[in-house]
This record gives structure tokens, C-alpha cells and sequence, in this order.
């Protein structure tokens, strides 16, 4: 599949170009230019490090947002086995936004729950860009408890640009869906590992991202509103989104040092989607070390512990008051 | 302020709000901004700012809430030493610790959350109440942490915990620790569950966003105002987002009463009285009222 670049990379787009096109001539060419082909690449790969090394929480936003950024359903694919798929609420509808079901991890039977963006139009429709309503929020639910009741660990992943702002979405109790979710999730008896891998977009990333350990992608975001939300809301106007990106403290770097996260999964160089193979790999292993002490602690501890970190979530001072 | 609050709000009861505000010279006399009546300001006040001939409840003040709620002896604050902070060093065209300082002047509190012990109708509760003149009532991490406080000091007591929102949601000021209030109030409630306490969550004009997708929807008994905005998304995201008229009195507590999503619709002047048979109802007590 040909790399879409976003736009702060088209030097890298332009190297790489000229690369495929040295390979497409080399064939016919009479003389040997493999060693330019290397040169090139070689410059492409230094570029990508150096502007990723660099990258503005606006440029990460997008980066999380890349149309080729691996989804819930690529993972599942690469670092579980045995997935049986699991469909619907019970109560009203299946939707698409989000998946789950049981799966092997490892050998170790799991259950694993996230959003779904699609990748091509007709996929998006079906999969509301990701964007659940009430409906994905009880499914979520139904299969943590079902997690709970057989005693499997729950891994979530979150990727979406939050929940679905619809009239169908309201009337169906959109706020109790995933105000439910935070309670249950809070008091559940199995271990629940999350993992913002894309798009963490405020409540509707929340409601399925409450655990005893959060790790996130080096590359995506998590955050309370879209910065583009924020800024036509702050500065009424959308163009300040990098303004807002970068004081909302939306990047791995910055939730990490609040506190709010407890792990940073690296990506390969130019992010997930330039190695799927490489980001999936990385996971694994932060998969693997976070759920091994969880798997060790009994369900009373482990809710005492994940309700003693939701407690500290927050920052005020204190004063003496008469 | 309340530009992205304002946005909130369906256009024609802001306009009518907004030309009031201009149009009635300050302190004597009111117009009610649903029927146009002219009221004693003085009048509205006794009536608990409850329009006479309409009964349209416009919005009241935390302490004003506390005042009309709770018997006036034997009350005490809870979390009133926990104070903001801007941990994010937030600024947009003004700087979040300026929005504090404007709040405060404006509405003599602290932050958007008032927490206090007492009794309704002799009944002992711990009270929740929002500020929504403070940054629109939105939840950062001092009114996730004196919730916190007032459930805990609810469940040390063996109390039942009510809670009257009325916030436009999450505090953006403050980012992700914003978001993660909604977190931590929701799992408080979990404990109180467990003590077998009740808490009754009642929804006044408006509840949206982060603090109706968390605490506000669970309460073991849910009561609206009437005509209160109550919902997830503000309604004109929605409209930007459907590219639909939305249909009358949508997200009104009427509706949500209608949807199924909360118990009851309850007029302000009744609520004590109402709280108090409830309260007694739930905790298997002589009625009171």
C-alpha cells in the first residue's frame, strides 16, 4: 500500500519519491545507481527521525489520526489468536464502532474490547468513523461482565474521536451508557488493561478506558476535547487548533509526567502505520509486562488498587480554612 | 464568559435571555424570559426564582440551592480547603488563572462545587450543589475532589448523598485531568453502593457533557427540573452534526422523562418535600412530609 503523507512530511514524500522512481528507471538504467537508490533512502529514513523527533502536539494529533494508523481489529489480527467475535447489546442494536470478544493472548484466553474506525468510505459509514452510541457503550459493558463472570483478564483499546453527537445516540441515554461504564469498570473483578492506540476523544475514549494500568502509543492522544473543538470554542475559531493542542497537554510526553498514564509503547520510526509489523511487536511486550502482575493480584486488591489511583486523579491545593 | 455555554443553548431562549438583561433595569423588576411577565423582583426571589404565572425555573446559585434545600440549623461545609490550581498553565485568549480570579469575583465562591452537611426536613444528607455562574459549572479537579470528599464524609456518617448539577461539563482548562473527574466521581459512588446508601442525583438547567456521561445519570433515584437541558452532546453540535432540525423540547427533562432516562420531573418549590419523602422511602424511616 502506498504511505500517505500528512503534510508537514512532504519532504519526506518528495525523498521517497524520488527513490521509487530511481527504482522504477534502475531497471533499464546502463548504469548502476543502487548506491544513489541507498543514499536517498538512507536520507529518508534520517529526515523521518529527525522530524518526528521534533513533532508538535498538533502534528502528533494528526499522526493519530493517520488514515493508515493501525486499528483495534489490525491488532487483534497480530497479537491475539483464537478471536470470537461477540455482537450486540441485547437491548437495541450491534454496533460496529466498537468491537469485541474473546481471544487468546499469549495462549491465555482474554477478553478484548475497542473502538473501530473503517478504512475505506463504505467501511466508515458502517463503522460511524468510530464513533459509538449508546448501544457499543452496553456491548462493551455486557462483555466485561462476561469477562468477569469466566474470570479473563479485559484488554480495551481506544481509538475515537468520541461519542456519537446524534439525536437516536441522546434519546437512548448516550450519558448513562458511559457514565455506567465508568462505574462498572471501576469495581470490576478481573484485570483491565487499556491501551490508547489513535484517537483518545474525551468521554466516548473514557468509557471504555477506565483500568489498573493505561498505556498509550507514542504517537497518539488523549484528551478531554478535540483541539479543534477547543479552539472554536476558546478562541471561536477552528485555525487555532495548534494553539489548543498545545495547551490541553494531549501527547503521551505530557500525560505520562501528569501522571495519567503509566506507560509509553514506542513506534517505529515515521509512526505505526509506516510499521504495523514493529508497532504490533512493541505492544505485545507492554501487554505481556503489564498483565503479569495484575494476573498475580486477587480481585479485591486489584480493585482496591485501581480505586485508591482513580482517587489521585487531580490537581488543587489545600488551605487552612477557619 | 459563556460563549461556548451560550452555544449550548437552543438560539431562542438565548436571544430572549440576552435582550432581558438589557431591556429591564437592574433589581426591581424582572421579565420572565419564557412568558414575558413583568415580576417583583422581590416576588421571584420568595417564589425561589420560579416564575408565578409560568413556572419557569430559572436558574439559582449553589448557596441559594443550599438555602432553599437545607433546614437552616446544623449545617457545615465539606471541601471548601481544597482550592484550584493551574496545573496545565492553561491559556487560550486569556489565561485560566484570570477566568479563576473573574469567577470568584463574580460569584463570591471558590470553584463551581458547594458541599454541605445538613438535613432536609431533619433528615440528615450531604448536599451537593453547583455553581454554574463559576466557568459554567464545569467539572475540574476540585469539584471531582470535594465530591470525593462529600461522598466519603457521607459514607463515615451513614448518610445519603444528593447531588444538584448543573454543569455544561468537563473543565477544559484543565485537559485531561478534567476528564478523569468523571472517573473518579463515578467510582466514588461505588462505595457508597456498597454501604447500601442512597444518592439521589437531581438535574437542573443545564446538565451536559462530562458531568451528565458520569455521576449525574446514576443516582438511585434521578430527578429533573422541569424544562431543564439535560444530554450528552449540546444541542447545536448535534445539529452540526446530523444536518437536522432537532424536534421540539428535545433534551428537556419532559423528554428524558418520556425516554425513560429519568425517574421523575419535580418543581423546585416541592423539591424538599420531596427529597425528604424519598430520603425516608429509602432508608425505611417514619414519613416526614
Amino acid at each position: 500500500m502506498k504511505t500517505t503523507f500528512l503534510d508537514f512530511e512532504q519532504p519526506i514524500a518528495e525523498l521517497e519519491a524520488r527513490v521509487e522512481e530511481l527504482r522504477f528507471v534502475q531497471d533499464d538504467s546502463a548504469v548502476d545507481i543502487s548506491e544513489e537508490i541507498g543514499r536517498l533512502a538512507k536520507k529518508s529514513q534520517t529526515l523521518t527521525k529527525e522530524i518526528y523527533g521534533r513533532l508538535t502536539p498538533w502534528q502528533v494529533s494528526q499522526v493519530s489520526r493517520h488514515p493508515q494508523r493501525p486499528y483495534t481489529l489490525d491488532y487483534i489480527e497480530s497479537i491475539f489468536t483464537n478471536f470470537e467475535e461477540l455482537h450486540g447489546d441485547r437491548a437495541y442494536a450491534d454496533d460496529l464502532s466498537i468491537v469485541g470478544g474473546f481471544a487468546r493472548f499469549g495462549g491465555e484466553p482474554v477478553m478484548v474490547i475497542g473502538h473501530q474506525k473503517g478504512r475505506d468510505t463504505k467501511e466508515k459509514i458502517l463503522r460511524n468513523f468510530g464513533m459509538p452510541r449508546p448501544e457499543g457503550y452496553r456491548k462493551a459493558l455486557r462483555l466485561m461482565k462476561l469477562a468477569e463472570r469466566f474470570h479473563l483478564p479485559v484488554m480495551t483499546f481506544i481509538d475515537t474521536p468520541g461519542a456519537y453527537p446524534g439525536i437516536g445516540a441522546e434519546e437512548r441515554g448516550q450519558s448513562e451508557a458511559i457514565g455506567r461504564n465508568l462505574f462498572e469498570m471501576s469495581r470490576l473483578r478481573v484485570p483491565v488493561v487499556c491501551t490508547i492506540i489513535g484517537e483518545g476523544g474525551s468521554g466516548g475514549a473514557l468509557a471504555i478506558a477506565v483500568g489498573d494500568t493505561v498505556l498509550m502509543l507514542q504517537y497518539a492522544t488523549y484528551s478531554v476535547i478535540s483541539p479543534e473543538g477547543c479552539a472554536s470554542i476558546l478562541w471561536k475559531s477552528a485555525d487555532k487548533a495548534p494553539e489548543a493542542a498545545e495547551t490541553l497537554a494531549i501527547t503521551a510526553t505530557r500525560l505520562k509526567s501528569l501522571g495519567l498514564i503509566d506507560r509509553i509503547v514506542p513506534e517505529p520510526v515515521g509512526a505505526a502505520h509506516r510499521d504495523p509489523a514493529a508497532v504490533a511487536l512493541s505492544l505485545k511486550k507492554a501487554l505481556l509486562e503489564a498483565l503479569k502482575p495484575l494476573r498475580n493480584m486477587d480481585a479485591d486488591e486489584l480493585i482496591e488498587a485501581r480505586y485508591t489511583r482513580l482517587m489521585t486523579y487531580g490537581k488543587f491545593r489545600e488551605v487552612e480554612v477557619s | 464568559m459563556s460563549t461556548w455555554l451560550q452555544k449550548l443553548l437552543p438560539p431562542k431562549i438565548k436571544r430572549t435571555d440576552e435582550g432581558e438583561r438589557k431591556s429591564v433595569p437592574e433589581g426591581l423588576w424582572t421579565k420572565c424570559p419564557s412568558c414575558a411577565a413583568v415580576l417583583y423582583s422581590i416576588d421571584l426571589e420568595r417564589n425561589f426564582s420560579v416564575c408565578p404565572k409560568c413556572s419557569y425555573h430559572a436558574r439559582i446559585g449553589a448557596r441559594t440551592r443550599i438555602d432553599l434545600l437545607l433546614d437552616a440549623e446544623g449545617r457545615f461545609e465539606i471541601g471548601a480547603e481544597v482550592r484550584p490550581t493551574d496545573a496545565l498553565k492553561f491559556k487560550d485568549s486569556r489565561r485560566y488563572v484570570d477566568r479563576l480570579t473573574e469567577a470568584t469575583k463574580q460569584t463570591g465562591e471558590d470553584d463551581a462545587l458547594v458541599v454541605v452537611q445538613g438535613s432536609i426536613r431533619s433528615i440528615a444528607v450531604v448536599l451537593a450543589a453547583f455553581e454554574f455562574d463559576f466557568l459554567g459549572g464545569s467539572m475540574g479537579s476540585v469539584v471531582g475532589e470535594r465530591f470525593v470528599r462529600g461522598v466519603n464524609a457521607a459514607i463515615e456518617q451513614g448518610l445519603p448523598f444528593i447531588c444538584v448539577a448543573a454543569s455544561g461539563g468537563a473543565r477544559m482548562q484543565e485537559g485531561l485531568l478534567s476528564l478523569m473527574q468523571m472517573a473518579k466521581t463515578t467510582a466514588v459512588l461505588t462505595r457508597l453502593a456498597d454501604q447500601g446508601l442512597p444518592f439521589i442525583s437531581v438535574l437542573t438547567d443545564p446538565t451536559m457533557g462530562g458531568v451528565s456521561a458520569s455521576f449525574a445519570m446514576l443516582g438511585d433515584v434521578v430527578i429533573a427540573e422541569p424544562r431543564a437541558l439535560i444530554g450528552f452532546a449540546g444541542p447545536r453540535v448535534i445539529e452540526q452534526t446530523v444536518r437536522e432540525t432537532l424536534p421540539e423540547g428535545f433534551q428537556r427533562a419532559e423528554f428524558l422523562l418520556a425516554k425513560g432516562a429519568i425517574d421523575m420531573i419535580v418543581d423546585r418549590r416541592e423539591m424538599p418535600d420531596r427529597l425528604a419523602s424519598l430520603l425516608a422511602l429509602m432508608q425505611r424511616l417514619p414519613a416526614v412530609v
